[in-house]
């Protein structure tokens, strides 16, 4: 502790120098932090998916649909608990593109049943069940509209467009919430009895299934039985555990973690250079003082401690106030709630973003520090003279 | 000499520098003894060998051949952890260019020392307000070195160097960087630290006028001492 205003006094001496080394840092933990958010809102849906759910799409596309008698049969393979089938909507509220959301008519009592993850209070969903116009809207969207229940909500599908003049409205009966901070909110369920119904064409035909099976062990036999059983059929399926249906999904994209390595891999490298480059020639300006510390009987040890920890100072207020920030900002919210509902930096990240700033702070101290401890007190001193 | 009474004692000192292949012999086979208490002036022209003396004196540099013992320590043969801990604990070095850290305020300067005892903040304090009592900078203690005469920049020098009550004061050309009345006020500073508190000097100057302060002067010419002149 008392060499602390000690390190503090020398990362004051050149004010400019440290402070552009710190924005540096920064900057740079500021986009891992958002980096880190968005590759958090593209697979975090993974870390909710069960491990003993199946999604089951036709073979082709996922916008390919397949028939709701499916359901049925599918329950009827050796291993399947139960099957409930989701349609993709592609609902806009007030005919505005940019006010698009997730929405998707279901069966409710098999939806909830397969999803536990989605919290609805038990009146809510008698409510939903008594409600043939009824959807269940999640607490993000909820706000993102500031809808509340009763409220009726008119929708456009350019996919389904409702016999007559193509207008849907449907009441929110439930709002729910989510089991896990990653589970998305932002979706807004309906009855399909009600969808089917009233669409213009396509009726009977769903657009995948969510299965659950029996034993989560068995889940890829589960999933190799269900395929075969549609097999030479008009619709093939293709059944996969959802974990790897929701990344296959997001890297519809790009494969995000390498792209996201690959970004800060490059930021880090710079910044690397830059915080070493600085403690460099912090060290190479203090020759002489560094000389008559060692004089007045600070051991090499000691020398080598106090430039590291002058590194790890610089990377430790601009890594970690970065960190805050990329915090900061992905509290806020999704800036696209549209295309990312889930947005929020996960404490893992926080904590592997601490140790990526430890990381730096010696790794750019090593090289300074360890010259700095074999500097000879004699030499370091004549440079002066 | 009474042999008992003796602090520095220099036997048979080696000092050899290399320039590529190029040896260059700095001292050859050196003998010096300091008595407890001496104000000692070591003289000699540039490249004689006062400073690499001093260096080895003080455990700055390491000898190629002989021995030095100061208070009864062979500092030559202790490691590096070990001389580190005994310069801190029995040597103040003064500088030709004081030397003094420029992000610090002259009494943290003077305090540095002292982060290597275990004395706690309030007692660090109370030494350094008594080194700059000593070296009458007290009205100077929160100025930066940048705000300070050269004068003053080498009292708070001599203030660093005495706060931790060393055996040994090693002067580098202490007067070197001044004016003369400057000079002679740090001169009457050594000498009276010398006088009054007894501290054992030893100071490298080219200067007469400096050394005429000193109990005794050691000449060096490559190298080699070759004459000793006591002052009445």
């Amino acid at each position: 502790m008392r060499f602390l205003s000690l390190i503090w006094s020398n990362l004051k001496r050149k004010k400019l120098r440290t402070s552009l080394t710190l924005l540096s840092i920064f900057v740079a933990f500021v986009l891992f932090g958002l980096l880190c958010t968005i590759n958090e809102a593209f697979t975090g849906g993974i870390s909710v998916a069960g491990a003993d759910r199946l999604i089951v799409r036709h073979k082709v596309s996922l916008i390919m649909t397949l028939p709701v008698t499916y359901g049925r049969r599918m329950e009827q393979v050796s291993g399947v608990a139960s099957a409930v089938h989701l349609t993709w909507f592609n609902g806009i509220y007030k005919n505005e593109p940019k006010n698009f959301f997730g929405s998707f008519p279901t069966d409710p009592e098999p939806f909830l049943a397969l999803y536990p993850e989605i919290l609805l209070p038990e009146d809510r969903k008698q409510a939903w069940l008594k409600t043939r116009t009824g959807a269940i809207v999640g607490r993000q969207l909820v706000e993102r509209f500031k809808w509340k229940i009763g409220d009726r909500i008119p929708l456009v599908s350019p996919i389904w467009p409702r016999q007559g003049d193509g207008a849907w409205e449907f009441e929110i009966v439930g709002i729910y919430d989510g089991a896990k901070k990653a589970t998305d909110t932002s979706g807004f369920y309906f009855r399909y009895d009600y969808f089917d119904e009233g669409r213009s064409y396509g009726k009977g035909l769903v657009g995948w299934y969510g299965v659950r099976v029996k034993d989560p062990a068995q889940a890829a036999d589960v999933a190799k039985a269900i395929d075969n059983e549609f097999a030479n059929s008009p619709y093939e399926t293709k059944a996969e555990p959802e974990g790897a249906f929701v990344q296959g999904f997001a890297q519809q994209i790009g494969d995000i973690g390498t792209i996201l390595i690959a970004i800060l891999s490059a930021v880090f490298f710079t910044i690397l250079l830059v915080a070493g480059n600085t403690m460099a020639q912090s060290v190479r300006e203090r020759t002489e003082e560094l000389g008559v510390l060692k004089a007045m009987g600070f051991t090499n040890e000691l020398v080598l401690a106090l430039v590291l920890l002058e590194s790890c100072a610089i990377a430790l207020v601009g890594g970690l106030t970065g960190l805050a920030i990329a915090w900061l900002i992905a509290s806020r919210g999704s800036p696209v709630p549209n295309m990312l509902p889930v947005f929020y930096l996960p404490v893992r990240y926080l904590f592997i973003g601490a140790g990526l700033v430890l990381g730096l702070g010696l790794i750019a101290g090593i090289l300074p520090a360890v010259q700095a401890m074999r500097l000879q007190i004699a030499h370091a001193l004549r440079r002066n003279a | 000499m009474n042999t008992n009474n003796v602090l520095v004692r220099v036997s048979n000192v080696n000092k050899v520098f290399h320039r590529g292949s190029e040896e260059i012999h700095v001292l050859s086979g050196l003998h010096l003894e300091v008595p407890k208490g001496e104000f000692l002036a070591l003289m000699g022209p540039s490249g004689s060998g006062k400073s690499t003396l001093l260096n080895l004196i003080g455990g700055l540099d390491r000898a190629t051949r002989g021995s030095v013992e100061v208070g009864g320590a062979r500092i030559d043969e202790m490691s590096d952890r070990g001389l580190a801990a005994w310069r801190a604990r029995h040597v103040g070095l003064v500088f030709q260019f004081y030397n003094l850290l420029p992000v610090l305020t002259a009494e943290r300067n003077i305090e540095l020392p002292l982060l290597l005892t275990h004395l706690s903040k309030s007692e660090r304090r109370k030494h350094v307000e008594t080194a700059l009592k000593v070296v009458g900078l007290t009205h100077r203690s929160k100025h930066y070195p940048r705000q300070l005469s050269g004068g003053e920049q080498q009292r708070t020098g001599i203030a660093r160097a005495i706060v931790t009550d060393p055996t040994l004061l090693l002067c580098d050309e202490p007067t070197g960087d001044l004016d003369r009345k400057s000079g002679d006020e740090i001169l009457g500073l050594l000498q009276a630290l010398n006088r009054e508190q007894g501290k054992t000097i030893v100071m490298v100057t080219h200067d007469p006028h400096a050394s005429a302060r000193a109990s005794r002067i050691v000449y060096l010419n490559k190298g080699q001492l070759f004459s000793e002149k006591p002052q009445d």
